[in-house]
């Protein structure tokens, strides 16, 4: 068998996870493939470097494809995802400043209600509201996106998107550029343990099964490299699912803290894999259930509604023609691929390729291949549901 | 009169900024701004309204120049874009070099290209300085490693430095090794077992 070099690009945060895991447990090297991890230093690098060809795969913010095959966003490129790398993860916190305004206003820093969160945050009165995120097209601004306009008397020009480096996020609270913030783990923890900052809400409270990282590959490339794209897709399934189990998280921390791949020690990773925050320091921390998925409820399979979902969020966004950013979106994850790809071994696929995204408020048992599978909680806060003719 | 296009040269070391600059002043262009502050960049270039963005592809607040590609509201100025999407063969020499552009509005393509040419060449010589800084940094790091290493084989063992290094060159090579990995492996055993 020949061996093949895989070029992947990431950007060293703990959801990289299933890319760093199935290059050390040697998954890749079983399905026949050398995977070369190359650190990023910006997603907008990344993004160059895969839309360009110099990257093989990448690690990428779950908007980014649809980005990209839209031309929204860097050089244009079709890109496809064979593969989900992980679901929620993030949260969002505010200036120590601002927690305080808000809880003259009542806030109860309740940290599993973003209603009230939003109603405090908007009954503070300010000229304007700097919110700081990694990359504009990243689930974290439309998470937050999605959260305030619920709340219609908001005043859309006084809030102000700053892209800030997840790394930064905590210096640019303390030094006053920013007011509220939605990042991923460790970035958060970070923010509130150096006390600039508290964090308010987990990503899952405004919707409980976001789409965080996906596996990106050039269309054209799968094309070109079926077998090669067949076997990296099996080699980080097999890690998700390694790492998605609870009694190997323990063994992940540690392995990702040793590795070369990432900068971070194992007692900032902890917190993302054992879903245990600190919302303050100094406080007890907060147990959330589903804080970072890699496979449990098939977090793995690139459902075409999530796709529909970010392009439908995304045309709002940017007055992009609504029905054809649902049908790009839809046509960037591959579900085709996904069963191809694993349906000959042991892995349980769904009887559908799209859902009604929102629907399932609780862990709910749908028809799969050997039977049954569970799925969710994928709901919203407030209760609203999607469904993507798009997408069917 | 070739100055009448604006640049923006982010870069916080200093040294490099005024190369690149210096650079770029030979050619005659000379409305150029140097910003080094990674927090509030891209409200100081919305502010600046530059034609031309020059960034370090390697600098991570690259992505919050992105923001200003990105933002919709109206009084920001429109388009940002990475290089030239018509010059294919200038962007990639341009990352190849290592460096990122941003054409903000619609300036002369031909004057946008020759700054471009410029600042291509100078990232070249800047990259290549750098990356044998790195190489002789290392080279530097591991000789120290080796060299603590046999001194641990040398109070170990009781033989000479000679002794000592040809031993764990005979290692490496029988394990397939680097002697650098067996002079590490040696060391963090030795701090490990205290």
């Amino acid at each position: 068998m020949t061996r093949r070099v895989l070029n992947c690009g990431y950007v060293p945060l703990v959801d990289c996870a299933p890319l760093i895991l199935a290059k050390e447990l040697g998954f890749a090297e079983d399905e026949g493939v050398t995977l070369n991890l190359l650190r990023q230093p910006s997603w907008s690098a990344l993004r160059d470097l895969l839309a360009l060809g110099h990257l093989d795969a990448a690690h990428m913010l779950a908007p980014m494809p649809f980005v990209m095959s839209t031309g929204l966003s860097g050089p244009k490129s079709q890109i496809d995802v064979p593969i989900v790398l992980s679901a929620n993860g993030t949260v969002l916190g505010v200036s120590r400043e601002l927690a305080k305004r808000m809880r003259y206003k009542g806030w109860q820093a309740d940290f599993r209600d973003p209603s009230a969160f939003a109603t405090a945050l908007f009954h503070v009165p300010f000229e304007r509201l700097r919110v700081g995120v990694p990359f504009p097209f990243s689930m974290h601004r439309l998470l937050f996106e999605y959260l305030i306009a619920g709340f219609s008397d908001t005043d859309r020009s006084r809030i102000e998107i700053i892209t800030t480096p997840p790394p930064l996020m905590a210096d640019a609270v303390a030094e006053g550029h920013i007011d509220v913030f939605c990042v991923g783990e460790p970035w958060g923890t970070v923010a509130a343990l150096s006390g600039a900052a508290e964090l308010a809400l987990p990503g899952t409270a405004i919707w409980a099964h976001a789409p965080e990282k996906v596996l990106g590959l050039r269309r054209g490339w799968i094309a070109d490299n079926d077998d090669t794209s067949a076997a990296l897709v099996r080699a980080v399934y097999r890690a998700a699912e390694w790492v998605g189990s609870a009694e190997n998280r323990p063994l992940a921390s540690e392995i990702l803290a040793r590795s070369e791949h990432l900068d971070l020690s194992d007692h900032v990773i902890d917190p993302a894999l054992t879903g245990q925050i600190v919302p303050r320091a100094g406080n007890a921390p907060w147990t959330i259930d589903g804080f970072l998925k890699f496979h449990d409820g098939a977090t793995t399979f690139p459902w075409r509604s999530l796709g529909a979902w970010i392009g439908h969020q995304i045309s709002g966004l940017h007055r992009l023609d609504q029905s054809v950013s649902e049908e790009t979106g839809a046509a960037c994850f591959r579900p085709d691929l996904y069963r191809r790809y694993l349906g000959t071994s042991h892995v349980d696929m769904p009887g559908a390729s799209a859902k009604v995204e929102g629907a399932m408020a609780h862990r709910t048992a749908v028809a799969s291949a050997r039977g049954a599978m569970l799925l969710g909680p994928d709901a919203f806060f407030d209760g609203k549901t999607f469904e993507f003719s798009a997408a069917e | 009169m070739k100055s009448d296009l604006k640049i923006v040269v982010v870069e916080t070391d200093r040294d490099l900024a005024r190369e690149i600059v210096d650079t770029l002043k030979d050619e005659e262009w000379n409305d150029i701004t140097v910003l080094g502050d990674a927090t509030g960049l891209a409200r100081r270039i919305t502010e600046l309204e530059p034609d031309l963005v020059l960034i370090d592809l390697a600098n991570p607040s690259r992505d919050a120049l992105e923001q200003v590609s990105a933002a919709t509201a109206a009084d920001v100025r429109p388009v940002a874009m990475f290089v030239d999407h018509s010059d294919d063969e200038m962007t990639r020499a341009a990352m190849a070099a290592g460096l990122s552009a941003y054409v903000i509005g619609a300036p002369e393509p031909e004057r946008v290209k020759s700054v471009l040419k410029t600042a291509i060449a100078r990232f070249q010589v800047t990259s290549q300085m750098r990356r044998e800084l790195e190489l002789a940094k290392q080279a530097l790091e591991d000789r120290k490693t080796i060299d603590r290493a046999k001194g641990m084989v040398m109070r170990a063992k009781n033989v000479s430095e000679e002794e000592a290094y040809t031993l764990m060159r005979k290692t490496a090579m029988s394990q397939n090794r680097k002697v650098i990995d067996v002079a590490q492996a040696l060391l963090t055993a030795s701090d490990l077992l205290g």
